[in-house]
């Protein structure tokens, strides 16, 4: 692989600037560099089913795992993304170790900055985190989950696998349902398919909706069955148990009969609907399993294997960036 | 040894107690006004007697601050009372009245002592206790109200935090009013704020920040509001930031209810679209609101409907502050930046000056009946001598402060305070 000019990228063969330093919001895109990263991850699709699926772009690259919430299934998946591409991936979970003895988060982020990574994935409970970061290090930083701000890796992988299932972004119908209120997976989708030309709708109880979620350019819907009317893509939200039993929802099982998504209910959408889901699911709470595991609607296994390649991409378009540093 | 006699002449005196905004001079004579010359001058002035010629400057009474937090006692490396006395004295700020909130609480006249007699020795500017209203700031039962008004407090609050239980706050409004004391009390219905970040709208949803509905605001004032109503007593209602509380003001008001409000400067001059990218520095409590709410309180402090304008200064070191928004400790320091800031509404042709400057002296004195904020013969001389269309740039090193959290940080003011006096001495004089 030829060494890349100023801010572009010469992976798989194509060439496009990418002049970003960080990954910290869709809203810092631009459709021409959605395209191109979906471009770039669609090959990477590719080599992650062929038998040898490494690549040296990133080798001697150090990319630094910091999770301050747990999630295996992100983690993994910046951990192989990271991997693939021939870096050095080491995992923190803060946690566990220095952060319960009254380190700030700068003071972590400050220390790791001092071993020299060159790429930061930085998963926080609190909105904003990753900005936050950002501003103290000086490695690139992508956002893996903010509170509930972003998760734009989430949305770049969800776009991805819808392009794939569709040929196209522009013209979807997509419904987004469930937890919007806490959902930093439906404020990263929203911004990245509106921005793709996609019609989005956010569908949900009120007590699970953002305030004024309507002037966010998308129609809102409290139930379910009008919400998905026609729609190309239903994507189900998680919602976490503890927030159900009278707190934002009575029950359970009142839950799952409005909003969970089962397959009466789907049949409102289009009929060549398909679901998603960004796990971890509560099958039962938000949907059933007989729909989560139709491989025939189904794309919630085709989104897991989307994340590598979407977060290969990511890495790929910031090294060109290290590259020139 | 008392310092010499001084003439100050060729003033702009503004002092909104008499009314008169125009030309004038003023002598100070062993801590006091000697002799005030509205219009005029001084005549003929003896060898000993300093003089200075101010060139057209504001000389008014010095501000009085009715809600300032400092570090002492318990968290001194945040602030001092001393540093935040330096701060006042800078900011042309003659008299601060301190929150209770410290640790140990000022809910016991001992401590209302110990802030008195640290004041004393550090002889700045004017330091006035607030006392908790309940103990520990619990919110359950009544603290030494009587005790702690005879040991120099000035209102009761339990600052930040709202007395959730009815019951509590309406024997303190009926206990505290047959004492003279003046309760303050934050409008927040704490269950809707619980936890709350941001206001809630769009930009907080669209952050994913934690929020609370400005209504929140409007639910405790009206249930305040009765209780006054029911008890006769006074309330100070502690900065009114919405406008559909205001409304619930206008309306109490109206029914001759014995109520005052402030607001913070905060609140009059930044939106929540400056915390715009997690800015820490811009998180106060209550959070900022969206700018029909500012626009509706800039037009309320216009008419009088809101009395008083507060710093709201609160001490925050950057660890405090160099957090995600949600954990950052809320809180603006305001006290060197109160004045220019208020003075925005003056070079915009908003509110006249003897209007803003009446919120900030004789409004706050009168309703604690302190004997500043005014400039009359036999008056203590506390003052601020202001260049009004001197441009400024805030540049936090400038700060007196310990903690330098301030959201005016690099913004264009107008208005510099030459010098403070207080009692006569000169506690402040710019460079």
């Amino acid at each position: 692989m030829s060494a890349p000019e100023s801010g572009l990228i010469d992976v798989l063969g194509k060439t496009f600037p990418f002049p970003k330093r960080h990954f910290l919001s869709v809203l810092d895109l631009n459709p021409v560099e959605v395209s191109d990263l979906l471009d770039l991850a669609d090959g990477f699709v590719a080599l992650n089913r062929q038998t040898s699926k490494k690549l040296d772009l990133l080798k001697g690259r150090t990319l630094m795992n910091l999770f301050f919430e747990n999630s295996t299934r992100t983690q993994s998946s910046f951990e192989l993304a990271g991997k693939r591409l021939g870096a050095d991936v080491v995992n923190m979970s803060p946690r566990a170790s220095s952060i319960s003895k009254g380190e700030t988060l700068i003071d972590t982020a400050v220390t790791l900055n001092a071993m020299q990574p060159d790429l930061l994935v930085v998963r926080h409970a609190s909105s904003g985190a990753a900005s936050l970061l950002s501003q103290k290090v000086s490695c690139s930083v992508i956002n893996a989950g903010d509170g509930q701000h972003e998760h734009p890796t989430q949305a770049l992988l969800d776009a991805l696998s819808m392009r794939r299932a569709f040929g196209r972004i522009a013209g979807l119908r997509v419904a987004i349902c469930g937890d919007v209120l806490h959902s930093r997976v439906a404020r990263s989708n929203v911004g990245l398919l509106q921005m793709m030309g996609a019609e989005v709708r956010l569908v949900g109880p009120p007590t699970l909706m953002p305030a004024e979620a309507d002037r966010w350019g998308s129609e809102v819907y409290h139930d379910l069955r009008k919400g998905i009317e026609g729609c190309d893509v239903v994507m189900m939200l998680r919602l976490q148990l503890e927030r159900m039993d009278g707190v934002l929802a009575p029950s359970q099982r009142e839950y799952f009969r409005f909003f969970g998504l089962d397959r009466e209910k789907l049949a409102c959408a289009a009929p060549h609907v398909r679901v998603m889901h960004p796990g971890p699911m509560n099958r039962g709470v938000e949907i059933d399993s007989e729909v989560a595991d139709d491989l025939a609607v189904s794309l919630i296994q085709d989104q897991v294997e989307m994340g590598v390649a979407a977060r290969m991409a990511v890495l790929a378009a910031l090294s060109a960036r290290l590259d020139n540093d | 040894m008392a310092p010499r006699p001084l003439a100050l002449l060729n003033a702009r005196l503004v002092d909104p107690a008499s009314g008169w905004d125009g030309p004038g001079a003023l002598l100070v004579k062993n801590g006091k006004i000697a002799e005030v010359a509205f219009g005029g001058d001084l005549g003929s002035l003896s060898d000993d007697i300093e003089t200075l010629d101010t060139r057209g400057a504001m000389l008014s009474p010095g501000l009085v601050d009715l809600r300032v937090k400092t570090g002492e006692p318990g968290a001194e490396p945040k602030e001092t009372l001393k540093s935040a006395a330096l701060a006042a004295a800078a900011g042309g700020v003659t008299s601060i009245v301190v929150q209770p909130d410290t640790s140990p609480a000022v809910d016991d006249p001992s401590v209302v002592d110990f802030i008195l007699r640290r004041a004393r020795d550090i002889e700045l500017v004017h330091v006035y206790p607030a006392g908790a209203a309940t103990k520990g700031l619990a919110g359950e039962r009544m603290a030494e109200i009587g005790l702690m008004r005879d040991a120099g407090c000035v209102y009761v609050t339990d600052a930040d935090r709202p007395i959730v239980n009815s019951k509590v706050l309406r024997r303190l409004l009926a206990y505290a009013k047959s004492f003279g004391v003046l309760v303050a009390h934050r409008p927040a219905d704490p269950w809707l704020a619980a936890g709350a970040a941001a206001t809630e709208g769009e930009l907080a949803g669209r952050m994913g920040l934690p929020s609370v509905p400005p209504i929140a605001e409007k639910i405790m004032l009206e249930r305040d509001l009765a209780l006054v109503e029911l008890t006769g007593g006074r309330l100070l209602v502690d900065q009114i930031t919405t406008a559909c509380a205001l409304e619930s003001l206008e309306r109490g008001k109206a029914r001759g209810l014995d109520v005052t409000a402030t607001t913070s400067i905060n609140h009059l001059s930044f939106n929540e679209v400056d915390i715009g990218d997690y800015r820490t520095f811009c998180k106060v409590d209550p959070p900022l609101r969206g700018e029909d709410d500012r626009q509706a309180v800039i037009d309320a402090l216009a008419s009088g409907l809101i009395d008083i304008v507060v710093s709201a200064h609160a001490p925050a070191p950057a660890e405090d502050k160099r957090l995600p928004y949600d954990e950052a400790a809320p809180g603006a320091v305001g006290l060197q930046t109160l004045l220019p800031a208020l003075l925005a509404f003056h070079h915009e042709g908003r509110i006249p000056l003897i209007d803003l400057m009446r919120t900030v002296t004789s409004r706050p004195a009168e309703l604690l009946g302190l004997p500043a904020g005014r400039l009359a013969k036999g008056a203590p001389a506390d003052l601020v001598l202001c260049d009004l269309n001197a441009p400024m740039i805030v540049d936090l090193a400038d700060l007196k402060s310990k903690s330098k959290n301030s959201p005016f940080d690099g913004r264009r003011l107008q208005g510099v305070v030459r010098m403070t006096l207080v009692d006569g001495r000169v506690v402040h004089r710019a460079n």
